[in-house]
């Protein structure tokens, strides 16, 4: 008791000292200088109800834990059904999910089209990333470059020489994989911490890069006026352009911008399947299995024959060619793009992804990426606070379940 | 057969200024068990690490098929049909136990990317060998029915004899085994004396082993090499070695 007594008194010390410094003074504008206010009387009871239901959790938290315990859990397992039917079903639940995705965008407003095209985006970004990270154990923090690469390929590709998005989508994958296979060579030998400032230097780098190569890139400025994908050469625009038809007029339909959102979403679920598909044929081939030996121990390998030069810089390439990918159609669908838009917070977001959803897993990193960009927009009004939430979900997961939303479940073999 | 599976010339490893194994001498012919006894820090792993290519020797020849090891990579002397366990079992302890088994044939698949892809024959026959030797060896080790659990929650008994398997799967000539008795129980060793020798006799590979359970080394040892301090100190069949005063003298130091 004594000891959850001091212990309660120290946490909600703790809640008061941050809720002071967050909630409670405020800095504000007067003239050309900077004035602290103080928050209102109502806000300070907010906080002090706050401080208070934490030192009563603590000092209580043996018996609320034990009264926890007693609340019958449901079991979800039972849920699931039998592995023989699991397996008739499974396709046609798949089915009907595509359908979905499919149909879908045509019943919704066009706002929630575009998010559902950014969180497309995310997904192929994160489940790139999961081949690095989560397969082959290795943290690269500069996972963005690759983005980066591959949406500039396109931007420049198409600005300078006039290619089409569908010419300069392998292109993309290419090139971002030969950047992933330059960083790939340097950091043969490193691990963990030291692999994670060298990746995140190359992040920096490449953005950099961007930054004041003015003459080429545009420098901050970014390049705009990218060319959007067409289907078949038919564009999306109210007015084709020379030589051209638009779609709307092949199809003697009334035009709307909508459509173009649209076509753009069905593209990135395109996308997203095929890299779905990729990556978990990969996962359950040769080398899919060589990464993972290669995170869970390095030195086996070496002795069992395996070629850990070959091995991590495959993880590299097909990780930052997916990631090119995912470049190529997102300058495609901004239609301006900037260095600001690979900043190294976008490769925390991404790594976040891939450690919330679950190492290695691929449904564990799709949910991952809903939730991290679906919330923030549905959560407008707490916009202010998105960081503070942001790192409260990860504690919580990190206390919780350290070991992702999905955890990754390993393949069950058929041996005879 | 005459001719010599593994001959060691003068082996040489110097860290800096201190010598950890100087100028030993190893041959292990066909079909042979041969075992490198000597007191703790004596340098029996560093020859390991040599002869496997995880150290570079400073000097000296290893002869392996009449090719010369010296100097090859670690990957591609194992390809070659020499292969190692390791005194600390290191299995994949995430990935299941016949995810181990196939991962240590990887050089046996097709592992070019489009093959796997579109499954083609060649990789589907492949895979299904790997399948089938994995297998095999599980059954060999009495671990088939624990084949989809993960290794780590193997019992440790288990898990060397994994490791072991693991080897074989990959088709070695020879076969090194660090400690392969270290913390199992009277009943265990017993079953991996049984192992190594069914390897030998049934397998027809050749082993070279390093261990301090001495029953277990002077009763299935074909030749027996004593390493003290770096030094070869003595060699010969058990019974030569067991009488030998100066390993004695190494193992139970002077009186």
């Amino acid at each position: 008791m004594r000891g959850s007594l001091y212990n309660a008194i120290f946490a909600a010390g703790i809640t008061l000292v941050l809720a002071c410094l967050m909630l409670g003074v405020r800095l504000g504008a007067e003239g050309t200088t900077l004035t602290v206010y103080g928050a209102g009387a109502d806000r300070w009871e907010w906080i002090l109800a706050g401080v208070g239901l934490v030192f009563l959790s603590q000092l209580f938290s043996t018996q609320l834990g034990r009264l926890s315990s007693r609340i019958p859990r449901p079991d979800l397992g039972a849920l699931k059904p039998q592995d023989a039917t699991w397996k008739v079903i499974k396709p046609w639940l798949l089915a009907a999910l595509v359908v979905g995705l499919l149909v879908w965008p045509f019943m919704v407003s066009r706002g929630a089209v575009d998010l559902a095209t950014l969180t497309l985006i995310y997904i192929m970004l994160g489940l790139g990333l999961n081949i690095v990270v989560g397969l082959a154990g290795l943290l690269d923090l500069g996972y963005v470059a690759f983005y980066a690469v591959g949406a500039y390929t396109y931007a420049l590709l198409s600005e300078y020489f006039g290619f089409s998005f569908w010419a300069c989508l392998p292109i993309a994958a290419l090139l971002a994989a030969a950047f992933g296979f330059i960083l790939g060579f340097p950091v043969l030998r490193l691990r963990g911490d030291y692999l994670a400032i060298v990746t995140l230097g190359f992040g920096e780098m490449i953005r950099i890069l961007l930054n004041n190569w003015t003459s080429i890139t545009g420098g901050p400025n970014g390049i705009s006026g990218i060319e959007k994908p067409t289907l078949f050469g038919l564009e999306f625009s109210r007015r084709a352009s020379e030589g051209t038809q638009t779609f709307h007029e092949f199809f003697g339909i009334d035009y709307s911008s909508g459509q173009k959102v649209i076509f753009l979403y069905l593209i990135a679920v395109l996308l997203v399947i095929v890299v779905i598909y990729l990556i978990n044929r990969l996962m359950r081939m040769p080398i899919g299995r060589a990464w993972e030996a290669l995170r869970e121990d390095e030195i086996a390998c070496r002795s069992l024959g395996l070629n850990r030069t070959v091995i991590k810089l495959s993880a590299f390439t097909l990780g930052a060619s997916t990631a090119g990918f995912a470049g190529c159609f997102f300058a495609a669908r901004q239609g301006f793009i900037s260095p600001e838009s690979f900043i190294f917070i976008e490769s925390a977001i991404i790594l976040a992804i891939v450690v919330l959803g679950g190492m290695g897993s691929q449904i564990g990193v799709i949910l991952a990426a809903i939730v991290m960009t679906v919330l923030p927009e549905l959560a407008r009004e707490f916009s202010d606070y998105r960081m503070l939430m942001f790192g409260l979900l990860m504690v919580v997961m990190m206390r919780w379940r350290p070991e992702g939303l999905v955890p990754m479940k390993r393949p069950h073999l058929e041996l005879k | 057969m005459s001719q010599l599976l593994l001959d060691v010339n003068e082996l040489t490893m110097r860290f800096g200024g201190l010598l950890a194994v100087n100028k030993v001498n190893l041959s292990v012919k066909h079909r042979q068990i041969v075992s490198i006894i000597g007191p703790n820090g004596a340098g029996k792993t560093t020859v390991f690490n040599c002869l496997s290519g995880f150290y570079i020797p400073t000097d000296g020849s290893i002869m392996f098929n009449g090719q010369q090891l010296a100097g090859l990579k670690d990957f591609q002397i194992s390809r070659k049909g020499l292969v190692r366990t390791f005194q600390h079992v290191r299995l994949f302890s995430k990935m299941t136990v016949i995810e181990n088994m196939l991962v240590a044939q990887h050089r046996h698949l097709n592992t070019n990317l489009f093959a796997g892809m579109l499954k083609t024959p060649s990789y589907r026959r492949l895979e299904k060998e790997a399948m089938d030797r994995a297998i095999y060896w599980l059954e060999e080790v009495n671990l088939l029915q624990h084949a989809n659990r993960a290794a780590g929650n193997l019992a440790y008994g288990q898990q060397r004899k994994l490791e072991i398997a693991r080897c074989m799967s990959t088709q070695p000539q020879l076969l090194l085994l660090d400690e392969p008795a270290a913390g199992l129980n009277p009943n265990e060793t017993k079953e991996l004396d049984q192992l190594i020798v069914r390897l030998r006799d049934e397998h027809e590979i050749s082993i070279l082993l390093i261990e301090h359970d001495m029953g277990l080394v002077m009763g299935i040892s074909d030749h027996i090499y004593v390493i003290a301090q770096g030094t070869p100190l003595a060699d010969g069949k058990p019974d030569e070695v067991k009488q030998n005063p100066d390993v004695i003298k190494a193992y139970l130091g002077e009186s």
